[in-house]
Parts: C-alpha cells; sequence; structure tokens
C-alpha cells in the first residue's frame, strides 16, 4: 500500500477578512469555473474584474486557505470508493489537536475535524473521513492511522455509509456582500 | 449490490489514459493562468480542446463535480455538520424532507443509531439555526448540531488507483 504523508503544516489561527470583492468572486465560482478556454477571464467579466484580478485574488485566498485547493473536483463514489467511512473518536481536550494533526497529514483521510461533544448522546470530538474502495481497505487505513498516531486506548466508532441521499457542492448566497469575518480553527 | 459493484469496476477500467491523468493529477493546483486548460494540455501532451472536452465528459459522466475551489468550512457563511437519530420506517420521507432543503448539500444514511448525517449551509448563522430548528419541528426528532471547530485537514486531493 502506497501511503503519503503530506508535511504539516499548522492551521492558522488568525481571522481572514474577505471584501465585497473576494466575496462576488467567490459566490461566482463556488458552483465551479467554466471549462472555457479563458475560464478567470470569463468569471472576471461576469464579477466586473480584469482577468489579473481574478487570478491576483485567487492566489491570495489559496495562501490564505480561505480556498483549500483549486482543481478538478472528483466524484469517490463514481470512480469505485465505494466504502466511506466517518471515523469519531472520543479524545481528551488536551491531546485531541496534537492528534487531530497527526490524522489530518493521510493522504486516505479526506475530512479531520474537531466538533463539540454532544453528551450524553455523542461523546466524540474528532471527525474524520476515510475513503476506500472496500470496507477492508477502510479498515486497514484506520488501523495504520491507530498505530501511527497512538491511538491505541482511544475510543472511537466506525459510522460506514449505507445511502447516499444528496450530494453536491455547498451553494451559499448571492443576496449579501457584506465583508465578513472568517473563522479559522 | 455485487452487480452494481462490477458495473462501476468497468465503467471506470474504460477510461482512458487521459480521463485518468486528469482525473487525478490536477486536484489541486489548476494553473493560475489564463489558459490553465492548455497549460494542462502542455503537461500531458494533449491539445487544449482535448482537455477542455474531456473534462466535460468527466462530468456529464458524473465523475467530476466540478472543476474549480473547495472552501474551507465556514470560511463563506455557517455550516455544520447535524445528525439525526431516525426510526428505521420514518427514514424514508424524512431523508426526503432534509433533501428539500436547498440548504443541505450531504446527506448520507450511516450505519449507527444516529443514522441520518447531513451538512447544511447558509449565508449565516441565524438562518442555518432556522433550517435545523425546522427540521427538528417538522419531524419531531432532535438534530445533533454540530459545528466544525477546528480544521486539522491539509487538502491535497485523493490519489485514485486503478488496479
Amino acid at each position: 500500500m502506497d501511503i503519503k504523508v503530506i508535511s504539516a503544516i499548522t492551521p492558522s489561527p488568525t481571522p481572514v477578512m474577505l471584501d465585497d470583492r473576494d466575496t462576488a468572486l467567490v459566490t461566482e465560482i463556488q458552483t465551479g469555473l467554466p471549462l472555457s478556454v479563458t475560464p478567470y477571464a470569463d468569471v472576471g467579466r461576469q464579477v466586473g474584474m480584469s482577468e489579473a484580478e481574478v487570478i491576483k485574488r485567487l492566489e491570495r485566498l489559496l495562501q490564505q486557505r480561505v480556498i483549500k485547493r483549486l482543481g478538478v473536483v472528483v466524484r469517490h463514489h463514481e470512480l469505485g470508493y465505494r466504502a466511506n467511512a466517518m471515523t469519531v473518536w472520543n479524545i481528551p481536550d488536551e491531546i485531541v489537536s496534537e492528534l487531530g494533526s497527526c490524522i489530518g497529514r493521510f493522504e486516505f483521510v479526506t475530512l479531520c475535524y474537531r466538533r463539540p461533544r454532544r453528551l450524553p448522546d455523542w461523546p466524540y470530538n474528532l471527525f474524520t473521513m476515510i475513503h476506500g474502495r472496500d470496507r477492508d481497505e477502510v479498515l486497514s487505513n484506520i488501523q495504520l492511522l491507530a498505530q501511527r498516531c497512538g491511538l491505541a486506548s482511544i475510543q472511537y466508532e466506525i459510522l460506514f455509509s449505507k445511502r447516499r441521499f444528496k450530494q453536491r457542492g455547498a451553494i451559499y448566497t448571492t443576496s449579501r456582500v457584506a465583508p465578513q469575518a472568517v473563522r479559522q480553527g | 449490490m455485487h452487480r452494481q459493484n462490477n458495473s462501476i469496476e468497468e465503467r471506470k477500467n474504460q477510461l482512458g489514459w487521459l480521463e485518468r491523468h486528469l482525473l487525478n493529477d490536477f486536484q489541486h493546483g489548476l494553473p493560475l493562468v489564463p489558459r490553465p486548460f492548455a497549460e494542462i494540455a502542455r503537461q500531458l501532451g494533449a491539445t487544449e480542446q482535448q482537455v477542455i472536452e474531456t473534462l466535460q465528459e468527466l462530468q456529464t459522466q458524473g465523475y467530476v463535480s466540478r472543476v474549480g475551489a473547495v472552501f474551507r468550512a465556514n470560511s463563506l457563511g455557517a455550516s455544520t455538520l447535524a445528525a439525526m437519530a431516525v426510526p428505521e420506517a420514518q427514514l424514508e420521507s424524512v431523508a426526503e424532507l432534509v433533501n428539500g432543503y436547498r440548504e443541505v448539500n450531504h446527506n448520507y444514511q450511516r450505519e449507527h443509531h444516529f443514522n441520518l448525517w447531513f451538512v447544511a449551509t447558509a449565508e449565516d448563522d441565524a438562518s442555518l439555526q432556522r433550517v435545523l430548528q425546522e427540521i427538528e419541528q417538522l419531524t419531531g426528532l432532535t438534530v445533533l448540531y454540530l459545528p466544525m471547530l477546528e480544521d486539522y485537514h491539509i487538502d491535497l486531493g485523493f490519489e485514485l488507483q486503478w488496479t
């Protein structure tokens, strides 16, 4: 099995301010770039920006990690990655950042978020999404994570997906374009 | 189930060289140049028109959801993961009700007591809360509100394996 570990980048704690033009740009591209010869110029025409301004703003939004990546967004299920397990962990608060950062670097992990516990119903505070072609691949990836990140004594549950009722990119509103603080971390 | 798996594998194995490279190699780092697809074409030894047409086909076939940006959660508006424990007999109708909201972009059944999991996104926190409260009122079921507090993931896409 070929496992790539991506070098660690600490999530930035600084809030990012989006100005009106950022917001307009982001709203325009939220459902994807046009598949045209000059997509950035075409987006620019829609929002009243030059091609150069679109490119410059996208570069900055990537740097600020408002945009996590820019590229081809594939649908895993259609490509044979049928098993998709949300694995949830109950990690003591004082070590959750350290273990989360360890887990979040593995390539087969496609999401790694801290979320609140909802006691008594829900004790888990770290949520990871692990894709695989089948259950065995997902389970062996989870074993590998447990080994590499020292999770042996951590309580966890694996929630395999059974049915997909809906999947599409998020659609934000187009109505208001007030500048807003971006919460990170 | 088994048959469906085979047909996905069969369809996937019919993808050509260009398709595979477009799906795998450009999940991040789309060139920020005036003609990005020409740059991709240059790297892959294809023509710009082939790249654009192939991406369009992959999108039509459902392999590609879009070419564009993946935004950090909560960097625009407000979003959250939510979960419900739905009695089996009601699952279909509750899932349909949840699907009906344009704020809901993902909705999955999972193997757990909490069996319905969805992601909702709205322009602000108040609108988001309104959606969740309305779902609670309409179904009479509790919705677990599980917003992201910290993101530890470095998203560079996902390496596909073709074997």
